[in-house]
């Protein structure tokens, strides 16, 4: 299905700007049909009609999800694929039991994947926006990139993918590969 | 939620249209944030003219924090923060917009500072279609000039026109064409709004001055 259902989990309404348009945008010229749903107005029957879905991020400032993790359960038995951008992967970590840890990283870093990461190999410049990231050590997940802070994993046995870096900056084709798996 | 914003205003298209977006989703614009730079090929700023700044600022009737710099890579940095500084502690400002685009460079060193200040701070024309943007612009009012053109194949004719159907339709040719970056975000070219609905008042053009060679032309205003 064609279908994505984009997830904004912004607080603070200009947030969508910024950090569900792009996405949006990306996949409205490649196609998609999209659909957006803010997290708290979520319905169980807005994840039956969709193929993939997608948790984007949000601003620095505007972490409130955090309190509100019990608002994303549903990833436990959701049976479609899943990314988790920055704020979405570590909402994706938490929910699995991942600890969330304190660590700002801002601007264009270096990341280096070992193994194909949705069509991503080798050196990649990211741009990165987050002041938390998830300790994914002991869940059932790969991890891809990153060292102490985890940069991009995939649980073992589901569709389920996060990235904490924002590939609709500089790795657009990341986002179409993902919405793509067959 | 937040409410009290600044904006860091260059005067602008891409300054304003985040103001007006940011005003449209309602927030409280408490006042703009405009950093004059003596040196023109400032790796953060467009530079803006003082007085034409001045201008829309009274337009809008928003107090207005101008803070000078000899921009100076780094240096340039310590003035922008003294400036949101300045905004957080004489209007209680909770936040910072800005119109950046594309310009990571730009982008991450306004989040590092907002963050270190523990305030918001939101792009919301972050990664935004360029076209679009300027269709926007037309779509919701806005009355933009073209005050500078820094790339090939500019030249002086741009100098003063207006973004309207016709000029997007020209920089579209131009953008198959050599490639430039049709809202000129990139440094192409350089705007001034004349009018949006943000304003109480119209600006009008009284004078204009033009200089520059090749492709690398600037328009001073004066302002009626």
């Amino acid at each position: 299905m064609k279908n994505i259902l984009l997830i904004d989990i912004c607080n603070e309404k200009l947030g969508f700007y910024e950090f569900v348009k792009p996405i949006k945008d990306i996949l409205i010229k490649n196609n998609f049909k999209v659909i957006i749903r803010h997290y708290t107005k979520l319905r169980k029957r807005d994840l039956e009609k969709i193929g993939k879905v997608i948790i984007c991020g949000t601003a620095l400032y505007d972490d409130k999800f955090i309190e509100n993790i019990d608002k994303f359960r549903w990833l436990i038995d959701l049976d479609r694929p899943v990314l988790g951008i920055c704020g979405g992967m570590q909402i994706v970590g938490m929910v699995f039991g991942g600890k969330l840890c304190r660590g700002t990283e801002i601007g264009y870093y270096n990341e280096k994947f070992d193994n194909d990461f949705l069509g991503l190999t080798g050196n990649q410049e990211v741009y990165h926006l987050h002041n938390n990231y998830v300790d994914f050590s002991n869940l059932d997940f790969e991890i891809f990139a990153g060292n102490k802070i985890v940069q991009s994993v995939k649980h073992k046995e589901k569709e389920i993918y996060g990235v904490l870096f924002h590939p609709e900056v500089r790795q657009k084709d990341m986002i179409l590969n993902f919405c793509n798996l067959k | 939620m937040v409410k009290k914003l600044g904006i860091l205003f260059s005067g602008g298209k891409d300054s304003m249209y985040a103001a007006w977006l940011a005003k449209k989703e309602g927030y409280k614009i408490s006042c703009l944030i405009s950093i004059v730079s003596e040196n023109e090929e400032s790796y953060m700023f467009h530079t803006p003219s003082i007085r034409r700044v001045e201008e829309q600022a009274k337009s809008m009737g928003i107090p207005l924090i101008i803070v000078k710099t000899k921009g100076k890579k780094e240096k340039e940095l310590i003035d922008l923060e003294k400036s949101i500084k300045l905004a957080i502690k004489d209007y209680d400002i909770e936040g910072v917009i800005s119109g950046a685009v594309e310009s990571v460079y730009q982008a991450s060193r306004i989040e590092k500072i907002c963050n270190k200040l523990k305030i918001a701070c939101f792009n919301p024309l972050w990664q935004k279609n360029q076209l679009e943007l300027l269709e926007d612009l037309i779509k919701n009012g806005f009355e933009v000039i073209v005050v500078g053109v820094f790339a090939y194949p500019f030249d002086e004719k741009w100098l003063g026109r207006k973004i309207d159907a016709k000029f997007i339709n020209e920089i579209k040719k131009l953008q198959e064409k050599y490639g430039i970056n049709v809202a000129g975000e990139g440094g192409e070219f350089e705007s001034f709004v004349l009018n949006c609905s943000l304003f109480k008042k119209k600006l009008i053009i009284k004078d204009k001055k033009i200089k520059g060679s090749k492709n690398s032309w600037r328009m001073d205003i004066k302002l009626e």
